[in-house]
This record gives structure tokens, C-alpha cells and sequence, in this order.
């Protein structure tokens, strides 16, 4: 955070528990998508249906966090970082929330999957997987520790995760092309993998936001924006 | 064009100016404050090297920034920072305190506005003043809007009866003081008093208005108000508000001074200062992380 304390110590400590409060939140997110990653390699559906079930305390965090940000907008009137800090907390906690929910389809489609003889291996969705939960953990990060090197790696990253996914694409393709009789489990492992393309695109939406909260710059959507 | 006496020729009070936006509704005439409005502004006020001594202590150091015509410029900083103190330089307010000494330049146009021979009254005229605590003279309210006409030597009648509705309606107090313009001004709220200082210090038709404070004895309506008319006057005046209240600062001012121990610490668009300030002091100050 600033580097000086507020002269008013409850406004900071309200400060202090927001932050608090999503990384608690993006920590829940973190485990639902590696649970539920988890659940679609290992054919788990206890777990599958643990990560389906854990959602609810997502979206009740958003509900939670939103309250926190509007709150102290009309209360504390905050200015400068502290505005940044709030209005970035408000878009983030949207993504979360919105990346709980892919980690809810993923869980849906090893539920499903679990039920099915099983694939062949493809490594490309392991590492789809651990690159996009990896691109969240990372945008936290800069999050807390105001780092905009680490965010902006973020953003770089994302093209590896475009990448990946459409290598996964192909590869299922041309799967279901030599075997149609795996059609129905290669679409499912495909829903999958474009839940985890769409999860690597919210922790870029984090990144950006942290860069504009620590530097007052908005850097997405560059070259749409007259001047 | 060296003093403002050249100036006042040039509009005597009781004819105003052309104000291109007379006759329009007030609301479109509320300026509203953005970023883009500060650039095509042509500047008002230079104030260059500005230093400033009470005795041998100095409560001003080396002060330069521009303020652009018909923008309300605010500046903020904790007390004791030199803003009320700069303020008053601008119509040589300090003039009135002992042993105050000033060096470097303040032009208000081309007038140089510490030059030791410059008639100050003339000066007055061209820049109004409206302090904290609201002053009406113990007179009716038309005679305390007609003052500064008649101190111009104005006593025609007709003149006078223009002069004072129109002042009064421009500070959006007519309605309330149309039926009792004879009886005294010590009367009216506190509110009501402070329009009533805006109406006396817009009738001789300045061209800056200086306001220290001018909410600071005030209820929020009555505060909102006297705001909405900041923005209203904004169009045709150049305004410079001292003000310790930052959200006042915030809106209604273009522009932004932040002061500190006497010294100019930011100077830029409300915008900038209040969601991304450069200055760490300034950060510290706006976020409400201060001393």
C-alpha cells in the first residue's frame, strides 16, 4: 500500500480488510480452478462436486466485497490511490467471481467426463491448466505487492495461453476425426479447455486493472482510444 | 498599459462587459469541470518567483504558476501552507499587514500588480474579494450591492436599480431579496449574506473574484448553492477559491493548487490532482494521509 499511514486509522484498517477480503476471495478462486482441473485429469467427481459446491462462497464474497467498496466510497469520499485501490477492487471482484464460475464449468465437464471411459492423455490441457491458475496467483500477487512488472508479465503471458489452446484445438480435432466414437468426450475436454482460454483472459483483465491502480494508466484495449 | 487604472477606463462599472452567455438558462451555463476545459484556457493571473516575508520569516518561497481566465482555480494545502497568504497578494490584500515584504512578479493581464504606485482601489475593482465570514455593510441590501458604484462616483438612479437586480440575480439571491431590497442585509441568513457578498463584489463587474473560504460558515445547502453559482460565474469570471474543504476543491474547481510550508507543491487539472497526483505530499494530502 502508500507508503504513509492514514491520519484516520479506521478508514485504514477498512482499507486494509478490503484487500484482505479479495485475496481471501481470489484464494477460493485459485483452489476451485485446481480442484477442478484436478478432478478432470484424476476422474474425480467427489472432488468436481466440492469445487461446485464451494462456488456459493464466491459469490457471496462478491455480494460482500461490493457492499465494502460502495460503502466506503459514500462514507470516506477516497481520493487518489485510495480511489484507484477502490474502483480496481470493485472491477476484480467481477472477474473472480465470473473465473469462479469457469472453474464450476470445468468441474461440470469432469463430472461429466468421469462417467466416460477415459481419454487419451494430452499434455497441452495440463499445461493450459497450470498456466491459467498460474496467471491468477501471479496477478494477485502484483496486486498486493503493487507490482506492475508482475502484471504486465501477466499480460505478455496471455498469448502462451491463446497458444496452447488452440494447439489443444487442433490436436482434439483431429482426434474426433480418426475416432468418432470419442466425439462426445473430446467436445467435453474441448468445453474445458476454452473455460481455462476464458479464465487465463479475466486474470489478464486483473493485471490491467492492477497496472491502472498503481500508475493511474489505463493500458487495455490500446489503439481504441482516440488521443 | 502599465497600471490598471488604463483598464478600468476601459469598462466603467455600471456597463458591463460583453457576457457572451447572458440570457441563457442557468443550466446551461454550469461549467462543468473536466480535463479538457483547462487546455484551451489563456492565462489570467502569472504569478513568477513569488516570495513573500512577514519581517524576516518567509511564508511564501518562489511561487511561479499560471491561472487561466474564466477557470476556477482552487488551492488547497493544511493551514499555515501560504495559500490565503497568495491569495491576498493577488489584489494586495497584504498590503494592509506591516512589514510585509514581497519580491518577484504578479501580473493580473498586464497590469503589474506589485508595482508600489499602482492605484489599489482601481485594482479592487478589477479583482472582487469574498471572505469566510460574510461582511454586508449594516445598510439595506440594495444599498450594499449599489456600494462600490456609488464609491465610482455612480448615482443614477436607473443605472443603480439595473445594476443591482442584475448583480443579485447573477448571485441567485433575487428571488429571495426582490421584496425587501430596502431592509438591512444583517437580516438575510448566512447564506443568503454570502450571495449577497458575491452580488456586491460582481457589481462593479470585475474580472477576477478571489473567495477565502466562502463556505466555511456555511450549511451544505446553502453551501451547494453558493457552489452551483461558482460554476455559473465560471463562464465569464476568472475565479480563485481558497478552500480547506478538499471535496469543495474537488468540485468546483478546473484546476487544482496543492501548497505546502509556503511552497507550490502541484499544480494541475482537479482531475489529475485528486485521481493521480504526481507528488507523494500531494498523494499523501488528498488521500487524507497527512500529518
Amino acid at each position: 500500500m502508500a507508503p504513509e499511514m492514514h491520519t484516520d486509522k479506521v478508514y485504514e484498517a477498512e482499507l486494509s480488510q478490503l484487500r484482505d477480503r479479495l485475496l481471501v476471495m481470489g484464494g477460493k478462486v485459485e483452489a476451485a480452478i485446481a480442484g477442478s482441473v484436478r478432478a478432470l485429469t484424476e476422474r474425480d467427481p467427489a472432488l468436481a462436486e466440492k469445487v461446485i459446491a464451494g462456488d456459493r462462497d464466491v459469490n457471496r464474497a462478491e455480494v460482500e466485497i461490493d457492499d465494502m467498496c460502495r460503502r466506503l466510497l459514500a462514507l470516506r469520499q477516497p481520493a487518489a490511490s485510495d480511489l484507484r485501490f477502490i474502483t480496481t477492487a470493485l472491477k476484480i471482484v467481477t472477474d473472480l467471481e465470473r473465473m469462479g464460475d469457469l472453474a464450476v464449468n470445468v468441474a461440470e465437464r469432469a463430472l461429466d467426463l468421469s462417467h466416460s471411459p477415459p481419454s487419451r492423455p494430452f499434455h497441452d490441457l495440463t499445461e493450459l491448466a497450470d498456466l491459467s491458475a498460474m496467471q491468477l496467483a501471479k496477478a494477485l500477487d502484483a496486486f498486493v505487492e503493487r507490482d506492475v512488472k508482475k502484471a504486465e508479465e501477466v499480460i505478455a503471458d496471455d498469448d502462451r495461453l491463446d497458444t496452447l489452446y488452440h494447439r489443444l484445438f487442433n490436436d482434439l480435432l483431429a482426434y474426433m476425426m480418426e475416432d468418432s466414437r470419442v466425439i462426445r468426450r473430446a467436445t467435453s475436454t474441448m468445453f474445458a479447455a476454452k473455460q481455462l482460454e476464458r479464465f487465463g483472459d479475466h486474470a489478464t483483465n486483473v493485471a490491467e486493472m492492477v497496472v491502472y491502480m498503481v500508475r493511474g494508466t489505463d493500458v487495455r484495449h490500446p489503439g481504441s482510444r482516440g488521443g | 498599459m502599465h497600471t490598471s487604472t488604463n483598464s478600468v477606463s476601459t469598462s466603467p462599472p455600471h456597463e458591463p462587459r460583453n457576457r457572451g452567455s447572458e440570457g441563457a438558462t442557468t443550466s446551461s451555463r454550469i461549467n462543468v469541470p473536466t480535463r479538457a476545459s483547462t487546455e484551451d484556457a489563456t492565462e489570467k493571473i502569472r504569478i513568477q518567483n513569488l516570495s513573500l516575508f512577514y519581517g524576516k520569516a518567509q511564508a511564501l518561497f518562489d511561487l511561479s504558476m499560471s491561472i487561466p481566465r474564466n477557470r476556477v482555480t482552487a488551492f488547497i494545502g493544511p493551514s499555515g501552507c501560504g495559500k490565503s497568504t497568495l491569495l491576498r497578494c493577488i489584489n494586495r490584500m497584504n498590503d494592509l499587514i506591516a512589514g510585509v515584504r514581497i519580491t518577484g512578479q504578479l501580473h493580473v493581464d498586464e497590469t503589474d500588480v506589485l508595482d508600489p504606485h499602482l492605484d489599489v482601489i482601481a485594482l479592487r475593482k478589477h479583482i472582487g474579494m469574498v471572505f469566510q465570514k460574510s461582511n454586508p455593510f449594516p445598510k439595506s441590501i440594495y444599498e450594499n450591492v449599489a456600494y462600490g458604484l456609488r464609491i465610482a462616483g455612480v448615482n443614477d438612479k436607473k443605472i443603480l436599480d439595473e445594476v443591482v437586480e442584475r448583480s443579485l440575480r447573477r448571485a441567485a439571491i433575487w428571488d429571495e431579496a426582490k421584496d425587501r431590497l430596502d431592509q438591512s442585509a444583517l437580516g438575510l441568513s448566512g447564506g443568503q449574506q454570502q450571495r449577497l457578498s458575491i452580488a456586491r463584489a460582481i457589481a462593479v463587474d470585475p474580472e477576477v473574484i478571489l473567495m477565502d473560504e466562502p463556505c466555511s460558515a456555511l450549511d451544505p445547502i446553502a453551501t451547494a448553492k453558493i457552489e452551483e453559482l461558482i460554476a455559473e460565474l465560471s463562464s465569464t469570471y476568472t475565479i480563485v477559491i481558497v478552500t480547506h474543504n478538499m471535496q469543495q476543491a474537488a468540485r468546483t474547481s478546473h484546476l487544482t493548487a496543492f501548497f505546502y510550508l509556503g511552497k507550490l507543491i502541484e499544480f494541475d487539472s482537479t482531475v489529475t490532482i485528486f485521481t493521480n497526483p504526481k507528488v507523494q505530499q500531494t498523494e499523501d494530502y488528498v488521500t487524507g494521509r497527512f500529518g
